[in-house]
């Protein structure tokens, strides 16, 4: 079954929230109605968010290293939101896996919102009802659009392509692969919601030389440079080798 | 969480009402085991079910100030198959009419024995009736409770005692008011109810003072490190994405200071438990039996409304990780 999905690599992230803006402006402009903001150019602006890019400095100065954190529902596997929810508003789609609200449905009791612990879901103070991302389901499906498309606006936006999407059911597919050879884990395991969407950590490529490679050990005059080329009629290796 | 008052009225009150109701029918079934005196159906039976009533109709009310969109309230009969809220909600409708139909058959003195239990109960269509609406008060008490215990990962919440508190409570104050019902109408059973208001009061104390325990003993499943998948001790979030907060800083945090939070637990210990139980004695003692069973009541709804609310601050949401800090 198709579980779709998006990987995050925190490895290249560098925060500079385009998946933000243009998951605002994407899922603002669509047919399900703006995502409404509140004293936008006013002190104290507030308003509803599908993603959103939050920082956090890892160690004690001067180890320490920024990690840029994009966060968005992770259309769990297992979502704990999904089985509260009194009017069937929130489900799960069998085809792709996508969780989704339906807004019509939704009576903003905001009980799906206390079974997430990610905090995936803002309520819409506009229109009063529960939100979160879709994963851009009225995109990728979009026929209307060139195949390059047809993916989530935050993955099309990222500059460094730290956001990929994917079945992540697929073994073969570039995210699957990706979450295999590349550490993708999982955020909070420890409660069994099996989130779909996987986060690449941050990779450091470190050479490590031993202090004997430093010198050549099979050199016991310890003199460098090219050796005397040995008399025609000693044995070589190779003579030992073709002999066979 | 931050406390919403709306559900902290919800469950309160229907509480009251359930346990006031619970309290009529325990009168009813003492009175047919001929150890209480009995009540007359339409003064007594019928006046403190619709006194019940009124309290469950307030609740419901109450409720309905939580949903954002509460014309399509209807909607959330739809998922009792696996969601407690859509359960309580079912369990409220069918509970408040079994009450009502309760305190119809008292009304209308639908009080001749249809059968005689041993040949020596009698039993008739009233407490028939009641006795259903007792199975359906105990389901709504459990769907109620549940919806906040199962919740796994609100670790305070995700346990028997918010279940147990929650029809400790419901039962004590329901019987409180039962007692100064009594005393008001002039009935005979104030020491029945004011016993038993104590005796239930005194349970709630200890499961209720268990679970304060339990919860500031445990330990947070998740972390700032399962939370973002970092393996570091040291981890300090420098943006949460929203200079001015979110829905996420509004919904889950209480933003009380530590020492208010202590005021309302120390409001609630005093006034849920040892007040009452004190003005209860007194009442049951023949002093001042209206006066002090009706402050009793009273006292006490006011410490279940701190006890709910800080029933609600105790729980600590693993979202809250994310949004530690601002910038």
């Amino acid at each position: 079954m198709k579980q779709l999905a998006l990987i995050i690599d925190l490895n290249v992230c560098v925060g500079c929230h385009a998946c933000v803006t243009s998951c605002k402006e994407w899922n603002t402009s669509g047919w399900a109605g703006p995502l409404s903001d509140f004293n936008p150019y006013n002190t104290d602006p507030t308003g509803t968010f599908f993603n959103r890019v939050q920082t956090f400095e890892i160690g004690t100065f001067p180890n320490t290293e920024t990690v840029h954190f994009p966060k968005s529902c992770l259309h769990c596997e297992e979502p704990p939101c999904v089985p509260v929810c009194p009017t069937g508003a929130s489900y799960k789609r069998e085809e792709d896996g996508i969780v989704l609200v339906d807004y019509d449905k939704c009576i903003g009791c905001k009980y799906c919102s206390w079974a997430c612990p990610y905090g995936a879901r803002e309520v819409d103070q506009q229109q009063k009802v529960m939100k979160k991302c879709t994963l851009c389901v009225d995109r990728i499906y979009d026929q209307t659009l060139p195949e390059s498309e047809r993916k989530p606006a935050c993955v099309l936006a990222c500059p460094t392509n730290a956001r990929l999407f994917g079945d992540v059911h697929d073994s073969d597919s570039e995210v699957s692969q990706l979450i295999r050879e590349n550490g993708g884990y999982q955020l909070m395991p420890e409660w069994g919601t099996n989130p779909a969407n996987h986060y690449l950590p941050r990779r450091k490529t470190r050479l490590k030389i031993h202090e004997d490679e430093l010198q050549r050990s099979d050199n016991p005059l310890k003199k460098e440079g090219v050796l005397p080329e040995p008399p025609k009629e000693q044995q070589t290796l190779d003579d030992i080798y073709m002999s066979w | 969480m931050h406390p919403a008052f709306s559900v902290i009225f919800l469950t309160t009150l229907i509480g009251v009402g359930q346990g006031l109701f619970l309290a009529l029918y325990s009168g009813q079934i003492y009175s047919m085991m001929n150890l209480l005196p009995g009540q007359d159906s339409q003064s007594f039976y019928a006046i403190g079910t619709l006194l019940a009533l009124l309290f469950l109709a307030a609740g419901l009310v109450a409720s309905f100030f939580h949903l954002g969109r509460p014309m399509r309230g209807w909607r959330s009969i739809s998922q009792w198959r696996t969601s407690w809220l859509s359960r309580e909600i079912i369990v409220l409708g069918i509970t408040l009419f079994l009450i009502l139909l309760y305190g119809v058959a008292h009304y209308l003195a639908w009080t001749q024995p249809i059968l005689i239990l041993g040949e020596t109960y009698p039993i008739d269509l009233s407490l028939a009736i009641g006795t259903l609406a007792m199975f359906s008060t105990f389901a709504l008490f459990i769907s109620t409770g549940m919806i906040y215990a199962c919740i796994k990962f609100l670790q305070e919440w995700h346990s028997p005692f918010t279940v147990i508190n929650f029809i400790l409570f419901g039962a004590a104050s329901g019987f409180t008011l039962a007692a100064a019902f009594s005393a008001v109408i002039g009935s005979d059973v104030v020491v029945f109810y004011a016993t038993w208001a104590i005796l239930l009061t005194f349970a709630a104390f200890f499961t209720r003072t268990a679970s304060l325990i339990r919860n500031s003993n445990l330990k947070p499943k998740s972390n700032l490190q399962t939370a973002i998948g970092v393996r570091h001790t040291v981890i300090a979030q420098k943006a949460q994405g929203a200079m001015c907060g979110s829905f996420n800083t509004r919904e889950f945090f209480h933003g009380s200071s530590l020492s208010k939070l202590k005021i309302v637990k120390t409001i609630f210990l005093i006034f849920v438990f040892p007040i009452p139980i004190g003005l209860l004695l007194a009442a049951a003692y023949g002093f001042f039996p209206i006066e002090f069973s009706i402050m009793a009541f009273i006292i006490q709804y006011l410490g279940l409304i701190a006890e709910r609310w800080y029933f609600f601050t105790e729980a600590k949401h693993p979202q809250n990780l994310y949004y530690q800090s601002v910038s």
